[in-house]
């Protein structure tokens, strides 16, 4: 499978040109220009934000690119704010349970998709995959009415259903491609000593699957915890909102005087789970994104 | 899972090979498309039922079959200038920030693919634009680009209401979009890259072929299919922007989009047929090019679908 050989050779290559191109005498000045332009170009907005909080009152107002007082009372004050403390607890739910349950019913379906032979494969395949890709705005207009009717309008709930629309192909799609790399000796072997294919999948493909099932894990809870349409047309009270949207009302309820302190501070409060994600798991998640992405 | 367990462990069948293979994959399939049936499947079709009827706050609780062959709604739809702006402007955004994104995405996977040392933390670094929450990243923007403390103006030195004025608008919503994602075209070009073997250059360079030559005739050929599909990912998501303009402009100085045009009629004007027929569109342009790349790169769906 390519994937494998992907992943096989993804290591290789590097110490390869490495020792071809060692002769011609380090890293040439313009590579250092590259990197350098690659690290300010990604780094640099965010840090602005990170300057932007550490900022109060009239230092605000200039672009200076070092705080000249540094505060945390934007912090402070974001974290004695009960709006946006609740925000941050509906995510973590939120974003917890629809990572749970797409992991739970969609590692079987993987499974199956990735090792068993039936009908329909493609078409399944075809299915889950075009749903990743799907407009929110198809389901949020007709869920924005079902919820009120049969109640679950701004609650946790009625955010977790739908994030999960999105969440399962996404963790199917991830799951079906490390599940593919997995040997299958080791499968053959347990059903051969008499195990059923359910056995050898709970005791021999989930254990090895495991960093697969993280990776997995890690996108769709990013994914969710990032998700806005939905998170903005369903709910209509702190109660719920997680905090992509308690942000946003932030923004739009002082249009014209924005509080720029403090509103930075919650934005990067909120990034810094992410961010602590990409620097644990960077190897796992850039796996689970070009999974199936690289195939000749 | 309580299904599954349920039927692999019946006593009687656990001597033998218990369920047959495409039992197993029965039961192992069906919760899964039983939960999109649920939440996709389900609304999706609720959607065109309430795009074929008026639905207003006047008329709550009542629902009439719009218009002749209820289709009332959808000729209001693309009878209505501002559906085919948003159509405009989405196009503009999508085709702008996908080439864009692919431009600089190259860019950044060759160098980080030539870089020797610190690869790892190049590709971490690399993230940090993924990672950010979109919200945020339109924060970011706006805090750049407005006065007083954006800087975009001092170094310019215009004064230039950015998100007040149009085009400018369109385009700070460009750039942000920009900044997030070619990091994600980078790291999936740069996976394709990695698969290149290195002895198809050692063999170019030996037979004298240029750098420009080698990139041409070896590396984007080879580089096909990863910055396909990457393209299409992109494509498929820049379609359904909402969060940029929502947070930056509200739609406001020609930057609504399909998915904040609908949003707005539903959710903010509660006219329910209406709003529905957009999202109906919408989910139709996306489709139309979705089925396109799902033809295109229907070989990478089979690989995974066979062994």
């Amino acid at each position: 499978m390519a994937t494998e050989a992907a992943v096989a050779e993804r290591s290789e290559p590097r110490t390869k040109t490495k020792k071809a191109r060692k002769p011609s005498g380090g890293t040439p000045w313009w590579m250092w220009i590259a990197i350098a332009a690659i690290v300010v170009f990604c780094l640099f907005p965010f840090y602005w934000l990170v300057n932007l909080s550490l900022k109060t009152g009239a230092d605000l107002g200039d672009s200076s690119l070092f705080p000249p007082n540094p505060t945390l009372a934007n912090y402070e004050s974001i974290f004695n704010n009960g709006d946006f403390t609740r925000a941050l607890l509906n995510s973590a739910i939120i974003s917890l349970s629809t990572t749970a349950l797409a992991l739970l019913v969609g590692s079987f379906c993987a499974y199956a998709l990735a090792r068993l032979r039936f009908r329909f494969k493609f078409g399944i395949l075809a299915l889950v995959l075009s749903i990743t890709t799907f407009p929110a705005i198809a389901i949020a207009a007709p869920l924005f009415r079902l919820w009120s009717d049969i109640g679950i309008y701004n609650t946790l709930i009625g955010l977790i259903i739908p994030n999960l629309t999105f969440a399962l192909p996404l963790a199917i799609y991830i799951l079906v491609s490390f599940f593919k790399e997995i040997p299958k000796d080791l499968e053959e072997a347990a059903l051969v000593d008499g195990a059923t294919h359910f056995v050898a999948f709970r005791k021999v493909v989930v254990p090895l699957a495991a960093p697969g099932l993280a990776t997995a894990g890690i996108l769709t809870f990013i994914a969710t915890w990032n998700e806005f349409l939905l998170a903005i047309t369903l709910t209509s009270s702190p109660a719920a909102r997680p905090v992509p949207a308690a942000i946003a009302f932030f923004t739009g309820s002082t249009q014209f005087e924005i509080p720029y302190g403090t509103i930075t501070a919650a934005s990067v409060t909120i990034s810094v789970p992410l961010i602590l994600l990409v620097l644990f798991f960077q190897k796992r998640i850039v796996a689970g994104l070009t999974a199936g992405a690289v195939k000749g | 899972m309580a299904d599954a367990t349920a039927h692999t462990g019946a006593p009687q069948k656990r001597r033998s090979r218990g369920l047959s293979e495409k039992g197993l994959a029965f039961w192992m399939v069906s919760p899964s498309m039983a939960l999109i049936a649920l939440v996709a499947a389900y609304p999706i079709i609720y959607a065109v039922w309430l795009s074929l009827h008026e639905y207003s706050v006047r008329q709550a609780g009542l629902s009439r079959w719009a218009g002749p062959l209820g289709l009332r709604n959808y000729t209001t739809a693309l009878g209505n200038s501002e559906f085919w702006s948003a159509m405009t402007t989405t196009l503009i955004f999508t085709v702008s920030s996908v080439f864009f994104e692919l431009l600089i995405g190259l860019a950044m996977a060759m160098a980080m693919h030539a870089a020797f040392k610190g690869q790892g933390l190049l590709r971490t670094v690399v993230l940090v634009p993924w990672a950010v929450l979109t919200v945020v990243t339109a924060i970011m923007w706006r805090t750049i680009f407005e006065s007083p403390q954006g800087f975009v103006n001092q170094i310019l030195g215009g004064d230039t209401v950015w998100l007040g004025s149009e085009p400018q608008a369109l385009i700070v919503i460009i750039i942000a979009d920009v900044w997030k994602t070619a990091p994600f075209m980078a790291l999936l070009i740069l996976a394709g890259l990695q698969v290149i073997p290195s002895d198809i250059y050692e063999a170019a360079k030996v037979d004298g072929a240029t750098a420009w030559q080698r990139f041409r005739k070896i590396t984007l050929p080879l580089l096909t299919p990863a910055i396909l599909v990457a393209l299409i990912f992109r494509t498929l998501d820049a379609l359904r922007i909402f969060d940029l303009p929502y947070v930056l402009t509200k739609g406001a100085n020609g930057t609504t989009t399909l998915s904040l045009i609908a949003q707005e009629t539903f959710a903010t004007n509660r006219i329910y047929g209406l709003g529905a027929a957009y999202s109906i569109l919408t989910f139709i342009t996306v489709m139309i090019v979705s089925f396109t790349y799902i033809w295109t790169v229907g070989g990478n769906i089979r690989g995974l679908a066979e062994d």
